[in-house]
């Protein structure tokens, strides 16, 4: 795992990959770019240093109709003067660049091709330049299960398969996905999510709820307004959630709106019915028939003023 | 002419008018100077006015009270508070454009704090801060809060850096506050709930816009908050608000002028009522919004709730569905019943025959933007050439559109060009690189071409597909407005970017990545880059040797070499010739200090 022992050439850790003929231009440099392309794998950043990326030299391969310029440009100044023949030559539609002020641009065409399927050319930073925030844009189609998006996962599906009793489609499909459920605790105004699909236990959530909440509610506790988290404030760890002895009790809700102790039943039918999770002080925890979950409810515009 | 207010050349104002000179300047002139000059608004007019005389400098220097920095390091805060001293609103643009596509390091730099520091002390009846593509940070935030006692207005765009406890601050502080606007900005969970920092009594707020926040809010805080708002026209909401909270806040505003509806989908389980009853109080209160034009979020939609929005769309002049992955079918309900909308940001998912609808009502288009749900290189489109076309015949009057496509032909571009000679906007994404005409084979030259020569007003160009030097000598020839330019890989040789250097009189932002165009293009341009806000090269054929002797010939031009590896989203090590970005701006200031490790100023 030392890298090269002195041998400055053939670097053991170097990792040789394949791609297609003139595949693309990588616009970053190192990273997954299929092209011909050396990548340090396992060398750490100081022999990169040591051996300057080798890519660099690929670069500049006449390929049909493609060029590498997505190399850092390391030009000597005796070739950046002309444009390198490979370039006019290998375009696919010709140009004589005789007379720029006239019309004197010659152009051959490709065969018309009605889609463009030759070998896609490896990813590149920042292309197509669709910032992050756009990406991943959930499926609404209303003709498939609903993709489990982490905050609807339940919430949005429940209705359909309540009302059209159709089996809970989202859940095959969200077994290799997250879970997530809001959480709130009495006397913290924020609420949180967790994903249940990272507990197997209900002691791993226990420890969980206590992590999320511990600073918060000091946070609470402490007089200073904004919610400005101040140390001196000693942080009490949460515990007991679920055998209420303690402070606090672990409560969840399920898609009927009923209020259960959390812990009666096994771990993957829990995480099966569960909608949300509440942390409730314990003295309240006393009568947990169903209770509407939500101080409002619908009612017509017209009974408004 | 320079649109920096931090003006290069009026420093070479020479007056030759016999009020300066030997006579003392004129009050009585000034004044009544002054008093006209501050009716001139368009800060265009102001640089030109400010470059008659001395005289005039400086009374326009004494009345400009909104200051535009295009780049925040062409000038210093020092230099330009020292010039304007009546200042009440300021707008700063940081980082460039192409930076938002990972093409450098987050650190790279366009940091608020030296410039709310230097306004705190020279601007204390500051209102208005407008920030774009800026570093900001709690401290920044409370630092502003505290020292602008009037302040009104803030609206940070492609901003980062700041969390929940900055926002905190200026709700708590800031009583005046108006606006409080975040697009497209990043926000960190600080675990505060800022919502609740608004004043207890009866606020100001116009506009409250925090749509692309990724965290939870205090939904019952803002209810409160809404309504104690009288004045409240703007409201747009992040996509955790569900149906029933959206629905509860229109009941409570249903003045709202512009509204983001949050995820449109997200649903609770309230009392036993199937979609259509549902729909029908949505309906009811969408109804009662009288004075909606403005409709976005959608974030998470159920389709089975749009119907619900029909009462308003008569009236809307402006719909962002850019989040919305609808059919056609879906999009159809609701675009025939839009007539009055002049801007429309949609996903490809509508498919050329959403177009096809729109452009059937929309006849009062302005600005289209069409955005892909996958932003993938080798995949068949949902949205082509015949959408393109179908926009152009529908949409005479447009005059901005973006589009994001996988096919496109020469003679739909060129269709456009003729049906909409009002464009300002062209922003062509074809996003397979390097992609020919779909149908004939030909690069899409022609195309581009017939844009420029037709659109004769046109001022932004966004370029892609297979384009050889012809289309940049038509961009150098035709496009005299020109202001911006985008360009990636397409061009064959330096001709390209002289031809585009040589000609575009009004050129100021231009931005290419990995086109085959290097030093000698670059010395070709020289005679431009004092008259241009930045230059912009990422991966072309530029020499670190070749930017050197620019750097060289033109002192008062800042040349950046980065070297950062996007795809590792990390700083390259290695030779320190190579680098992956060029930016080059003018700048009346010595290189900054500021630079990270990846970054060389020569």
């Amino acid at each position: 795992m030392e890298g090269d022992s002195g041998d400055g050439e053939a670097c053991p850790q170097l990792e040789l990959r394949l791609g297609p003929p003139g595949g693309g231009g990588g616009g970053g440099v190192g990273g997954r770019e299929d092209l011909w392309a050396l990548k340090n794998a396992a060398c750490s950043s100081k022999n990169r240093h040591d051996n300057p990326p080798l890519v660099l030299s690929f670069g500049y391969f006449p390929t049909p109709n493609q060029y590498s310029p997505g190399y850092p440009s390391t030009i000597s100044p005796s070739q950046h003067q002309r444009v390198p023949n490979s370039f006019k030559e290998s375009q696919r539609s010709e140009m004589q660049l005789t007379d720029p002020k006239g019309e004197t641009f010659s152009e051959t065409t490709a065969p018309p091709t009605s889609s463009q399927k030759r070998t896609a050319p490896a990813p590149v930073v920042g292309w197509p330049p669709i910032r992050s925030f756009r990406k991943n844009i959930s499926n609404t189609s209303t003709n498939q299960a609903k993709q489990p998006h982490p905050h609807t996962a339940l919430e949005s599906q429940n209705k359909r398969n309540l009302e059209n009793e159709k089996p809970l489609t989202v859940k095959s499909s969200a077994k290799e996905k997250s879970l997530f459920v809001k959480i709130n605790m009495d006397g913290v105004p924020i609420g949180r999510k967790v994903d249940l699909r990272t507990f197997d236990s209900y002691e791993k959530l226990s420890s969980a709820v206590d992590q999320l909440f511990r600073g918060l509610l000091a946070a609470q506790k402490d007089s200073s307004a904004g919610g400005i988290q101040s140390k001196e404030v000693e942080e009490k760890p949460i515990t007991g959630l679920l055998d209420g002895r303690e402070e606090y009790t672990l409560v969840y809700e399920d898609y009927e709106g009923d209020r259960m102790l959390v812990g009666d039943l096994p771990w993957q039918m829990f995480i099966s019915t569960v909608k949300r999770l509440r942390v409730l002080k314990s003295s309240e925890v006393s009568d947990l028939t169903s209770k509407l979950p939500y101080k409002t409810v619908l009612i017509p515009c017209k009974t408004i003023l | 002419m320079s649109e920096e207010d931090g003006d290069h050349h009026s420093s070479e104002a020479t007056s030759t008018n016999s009020l300066s000179g030997s006579h003392p300047p004129d009050q009585v002139l000034e004044t009544v100077l002054e008093s006209v000059l501050q009716f001139l608004t368009c800060r265009r007019d102001r640089n030109a006015a400010s470059l008659v005389c001395r005289s005039w400098h400086r009374a326009e220097a004494f009345t400009r009270s909104e200051l535009f920095i295009g780049n925040c390091y062409s000038v210093s805060p020092a230099r330009a508070f020292a010039r304007f001293s009546k200042v009440r609103s300021i707008y700063i643009k940081g980082r460039p454009r192409f930076a938002d596509f990972n093409l450098m390091p987050h650190n790279w730099g366009a940091h608020f704090r030296p410039w709310v520091s230097a306004m705190a002390r020279a601007y204390p009846w500051l209102e208005k801060v407008y920030l774009k593509r800026i570093s900001l940070t709690n401290d920044d935030l409370a630092l502003l809060a505290d020292s602008f006692h009037q302040f009104k207005e803030l609206e940070l765009v492609f901003c980062e850096g700041f969390g929940t406890r900055g926002l905190s601050k200026v709700a708590y502080n800031c009583r005046q506050l108006r606006v409080l606007d975040l697009s497209d900005t990043e926000v960190t969970d600080d675990n505060v709930d800022w919502i609740s920092c608004f004043p207890e009594d009866e606020t100001c707020l116009e506009s409250l816009v925090f749509d692309c926040m990724e965290n939870d809010i205090n939904f019952d805080a803002l209810e409160r908050l809404v309504a104690r708002s009288p004045l409240l026209k703007k409201l747009r909401l992040n996509r955790y608000a569900s149906m029933r909270q959206l629905y509860q806040l229109l009941l409570r505003a249903p003045q709202l002028t512009h509204l983001g509806t949050g995820s449109f989908g997200l649903i609770e389980n309230i009392q036993n009522l199937d979609d259509n009853q549902e729909c029908n109080y949505y309906y009811s209160a969408f109804a009662a919004c009288t004075s909606l034009v403005c409709l976005s979020g959608f974030k998470d939609v159920m389709p089975v709730y749009l119907p619900s929005i029909h009462p308003v769309c008569a009236n809307l002049t402006s719909l962002n569905f850019s989040y919305t992955n609808i059919n056609p079918q879906q999009f159809r309900s609701v675009i025939v019943h839009c007539h009055k909308l002049q801007t429309l940001w949609i996903l490809d998912s509508v498919c050329d025959e959403g177009l096809q609808a729109a452009s059937e009502t929309c006849k009062d288009l302005r600005e289209l933007r069409v955005f892909p749900v996958d932003a993938d290189e080798d995949i068949e489109g949902p949205v082509s050439e015949v959408g393109l076309q179908a926009i152009s015949e529908g949409c005479r009057k447009l005059q901005s559109i973006l589009y994001f496509c996988q096919r496109m032909t020469n003679e739909a571009v060129i269709a456009m060009s003729r049906n909409c000679p009002d464009l300002l906007v062209f922003r062509l994404c074809i996003m397979g690189r390097r992609q020919p005409d779909s149908v004939t084979g030909k690069p899409m030259d022609e195309g581009f071409g017939a844009i420029v020569k037709n659109c004769q007003k046109l001022t932004r160009l966004a370029v892609s597909g297979l384009l050889t030097d012809k289309a940049f000598w038509y961009i150098g020839q035709y496009g005299k407005l020109v202001r911006t330019l985008s360009v990636a890989f397409a061009g064959d040789s330096d001709m390209g970017l002289r031809y585009v250097l040589e000609g575009c009189p009004r050129l100021q932002k231009l931005e290419i990545r990995d086109s085959p165009f290097g030093d000698a293009a670059l010395h070709a341009g020289a005679h431009r880059y004092y008259n241009m806000r930045f230059l912009w090269m990422s991966s072309c054929r530029v020499s670190r040797q070749g930017c050197e002797e620019i750097a060289r010939s033109m002192p008062r031009l800042v040349v950046e070499l980065v070297r950062y590896d996007g795809e590792e989203g990390s700083f390259m090590e290695g030779d320190s010739n190579s680098f992956t970005v060029l930016y080059a701006y003018r700048s009346l200031e010595p290189p900054r200090n500021d630079a990270p490790e990846s970054v060389t100023i020569l």
